[in-house]
């Protein structure tokens, strides 16, 4: 296995190309040890090529191993759980048969399907989507239901997908940062920092400490936003309005926080390669300090009182708990990980960019339930809040702030072109969005072209999760589970 | 319950002044660009970075589109050129032809009034300076305000800048949503970014059932269906089954570039490239995403409960 890590490419030829058994081996033994998938995909030219990149969070490492297939080989799935997801992408996109996986089914293909189902006298089946009732991305639902309790779920996925890693790599590198970008329009900042880190790092350019700073900022205030509105949502689906009120409003404050910035409330344009996009001086610091003060005040108080409402916490406590095992052996990440006790993320693991100046508490709950990933959300904006209050208040200096390819001269800005790759290389990058951990890989071509393009939404390792976290609860608590972990469907079928 | 009621009054009003007084937006907000064709010299900077082909430079004999595979040289093509044109409708208000522009010729206000009853409503015209006298004068003019303005955004003269059009729906249907309409949304592979912002709508800060206007779970209620998202393949069938189990008369929204016109994701052959694929479309609303105003407004011009149009934006 080749070893490297989080910032620096790897030639192709430096990854060992093994056999398949010794290739599986490896792998076990890697995750045995506590290694999880980042990820797993196959390239398809006149030879299949499988390609396995595991993270040691202890180490701060990543690990690269290749296989050469035929067209099939036997599962990594039955041993590995976590891999299950990414050996049906594997075969959906290539054909590769994971001989021996339990159960091959679409991942984003919308096919006639026979759902897993339920027999017996007082079972029955709930069918819900793609269309949903509220304001909210489509996917498919099924429960099979003994009562009123879920024996099970299935997921269905790919009513999002729109082709986004092919558009990455067919269209011109200008559409591209905007492709990232809306890989998951509320992971916008997330899926940024990794594309453009993963680019960066295979032409070998650093981003100042500034354009750092900023992407920092940038990712915190994207946490906030979400992990606030999601409180408010939580409170929401308990039927607790005070809090439902005040933080739909609070993460729209946050959101303006982001727009203040650039422009737009979502993150567009912050981050770019090479650097940031934006640039604030020492009045919009000031004045992003005062309202996020504020914001941070405001919102200690709204969320406070779900911790001190009685109704709220018996609807939170042991509803939809995961225990440690399961998420280690689904591979979970995020907070949905933290919240089963697993001290993982990738500000901390896998310290970049802004991370190497200033470190976060990692959040850990050991409950599993949705008590325990509010618990984790309400600590990580605090947290959160905290640092980007720091950072603002301590912005480096550095020089002007630029992105790759555009030179002040004269006042204007000038073209000079597209980052040059280095050839048959590879690079990893990963991110802790709000969700959980992003991974992007880049693999260029013999002409430092780009040949491969891999995006791993956090929702991919998670959506397993919330299925199995609906056994055994009522289909009632359906809504308030979703929003506890709530993952992303474009994020997921891209 | 004593600390909920004390938060309550801690927490304040915060429902915005709108219709009687827009909301201040963020400085940088890039709403409705406007262009000035006494500065744009052709040289097709913005046609070369805008990552959607929004924009375009025409002329006679010139090619829609495509632009900078003309081999004339920057001073025949100022010459040929006859009119820049931005389409809203595919535009993601991402700023870069702005930066890109060496004259100052495009420029995004803060308008957030914003949207068209057609497609063609969404294209901004202007017809560009013929002379190389008039280009070298409304440089100069360009660059004075420019340095003024140090940093700041330049103020425009009033006069070139101007809100858009959203044309009210008919008495009839007036009479039926005027005052009550249901929303029923579809989201159809969009990135959830329109989908968080038409949701805002329902927070305090928006209050959209002050308007009478309230999101439902069935198409069987609704009144108004809104689509984002550049349909996908995969959401062709259940956007057009929404559609159909609507009664009449209803309507349609498209809210944000993707539903417009396929957005970023225009030419995927994943995606259907714009909801009015589909189902026939009253009314676009462009952003990426549009702000949650753009769609708020939007709507209510729909209902001729606003103007539809402002005059002496900047």
């Amino acid at each position: 296995m080749k070893l490297f890590t989080h910032g620096t490419s790897v030639l192709l030829d430096d990854i060992p190309l093994l056999a398949f058994e010794r290739f599986a081996e490896e792998a076990r033994g890697a995750i045995a040890e506590g290694a999880s998938v980042l990820s797993f995909f196959a390239l398809q030219d006149d030879i299949a090529q499988l390609y396995l990149f595991l993270g040691f969070p202890e180490r701060g490492t990543i690990g690269g191993l290749r296989a050469q297939v035929d067209r099939s080989y036997p599962s990594l799935t039955p041993a590995l759980p976590q891999a299950q997801l990414f050996e049906r992408e594997i075969f959906e996109n290539t054909g590769i048969v994971p001989e021996g996986h339990p159960w091959l089914k679409p991942v984003r293909a919308i096919m006639d399907y026979d759902f897993y189902a339920l027999d017996g006298g007082q079972t029955h089946e709930v069918a819900v989507g793609p269309v949903h009732a509220g304001v909210i991305e489509p996917g498919h639902f099924r429960f099979q239901c003994y009562g009123e309790d879920v024996e099970h779920l299935e997921i269905a996925l790919g009513y999002q997908h729109r082709g986004v890693e092919r558009a990455i790599l067919a269209w011109p590198e200008k559409k591209r940062i905007h492709l990232v970008e809306t890989a998951a329009g509320d992971t916008t900042v997330g899926h940024a920092i990794a594309y453009s880190s993963a680019l960066e790092t295979l032409s070998e350019i650093a981003p100042d400490a500034r354009a750092e700073i900023i992407r920092g900022i940038a990712l915190e205030l994207e946490r906030m936003a979400n992990h606030i509105g999601d409180l408010g949502a939580l409170a929401g689906d308990v039927g607790y309005l005070p809090t439902k009120s005040f933080c739909g409003r609070l993460r729209g404050d946050v959101l303006n926080l982001s727009a203040e910035l650039c422009g737009n409330r979502f993150g567009r344009g912050i981050v770019r390669v090479g650097g940031v996009g934006i640039d604030l001086d020492a009045k919009l610091a000031a004045m992003l300090a005062e309202r996020l003060t504020s914001v941070l005040r405001d919102t200690d108080e709204a969320v406070a009182l779900l911790w001190d409402s009685p109704s709220v916490l018996a609807r939170f406590e042991r509803t939809g708990a995961l225990t440690r095992e399961t998420a280690l052996e689904l591979g979970l990440v995020g907070p949905s990980a933290r919240a089963c006790g697993i001290e993982r993320d990738v500000r901390a693991d896998y310290p970049s960019g802004a991370y190497r100046f200033s470190t976060i508490p990692v959040s850990v709950s050991n409950e599993g339930d949705v008590y325990a990933r509010a618990l984790v959300r309400m600590l990580e904006y605090r947290r959160s809040g905290e640092t980007v209050l720091e950072w603002l208040h301590n912005l480096p200096t550095a020089g002007a702030v630029h992105s790759l390819g555009v030179t002040e001269e004269n006042g204007a800005r000038m073209e000079t072109g597209v980052p040059r790759l280095q050839p048959n290389s590879v690079a990893v990058s990963l991110v802790e969005g709000w969700r959980g951990q992003v991974c992007h890989c880049a693999i260029t071509d013999a002409r430092g072209g780009l040949r491969h393009y891999k995006i791993v939404d956090p929702s991919f390792h998670n959506w397993p999760g919330l299925a199995y976290a609906l056994r055994g609860q009522q289909i009632s608590d359906f809504p308030l589970c979703n929003k506890s972990f709530n993952l992303s469907y474009c994020g997921f079928d891209l | 319950m004593l600390k909920a009621i004390q938060s309550r009054l801690h927490q304040g009003y915060r429902t915005n002044a709108f219709p009687e007084r827009d909301p201040a937006l963020p400085a940088r907000y890039r709403g409705l660009p406007v262009l000035d064709g006494a500065r744009c010299d052709a040289c097709g900077d913005c046609v070369e970075r805008c990552p959607t082909d929004a924009i375009a430079v025409r002329g006679p004999g010139m090619l829609d589109g495509a632009f900078t595979q003309n081999a004339a040289s920057s001073e025949v093509r100022a010459h040929i050129a006859t009119e820049l044109s931005l389409d809203l409708g595919r535009c993601l208000f991402c700023g870069e032809c702005e930066t890109a522009c060496p004259s100052g010729a495009i420029h995004f206000s803060g308008s957030f009034r914003m949207g068209a009853r057609a497609k063609e409503g969404l294209r901004l015209r202007t017809e560009l300076a013929q002379t190389t006298s008039a280009l070298s004068n409304a440089r100069t003019a360009a660059d004075s305000v420019r340095d003024e303005t140090a940093g700041a955004r330049a103020a425009l003269p009033e006069s070139r800048v101007e809100g858009q059009l959203i044309e009210a729906l008919d008495a009839r249907m007036r009479a039926v949503f005027g005052r009550a309409m249901k929303i029923r949304q579809v989201s159809a592979g969009g990135c959830n970014a329109c989908e968080a912002d038409i949701n805002v709508l329902e927070t305090i800060g928006f209050d959209l059932s002050r308007f009478g206007i309230a999101i439902t779970a069935s198409p069987r209620h609704a009144d108004a269906l809104l689509v984002t998202g550049p349909v996908s393949k995969n959401m062709e069938l259940a956007l057009k089954k929404t559609y159909d189990a609507m009664p009449e008369p209803k309507i349609v929204i498209a809210v944000g570039a993707c539903a417009i016109s396929g957005g970023i994701f225009a030419g995927s052959p994943d995606v259907c490239g714009g909801a009015d694929t589909v189902i026939p479309v009253d009314l676009y609303l462009p952003g990426c995403p549009p702000h949650p105003m753009t769609i708020l407004n939007g709507m209510l011009a729909l209902l001729g409960r606003v103007s539809g149009y402002k005059k002496n934006l900047t």
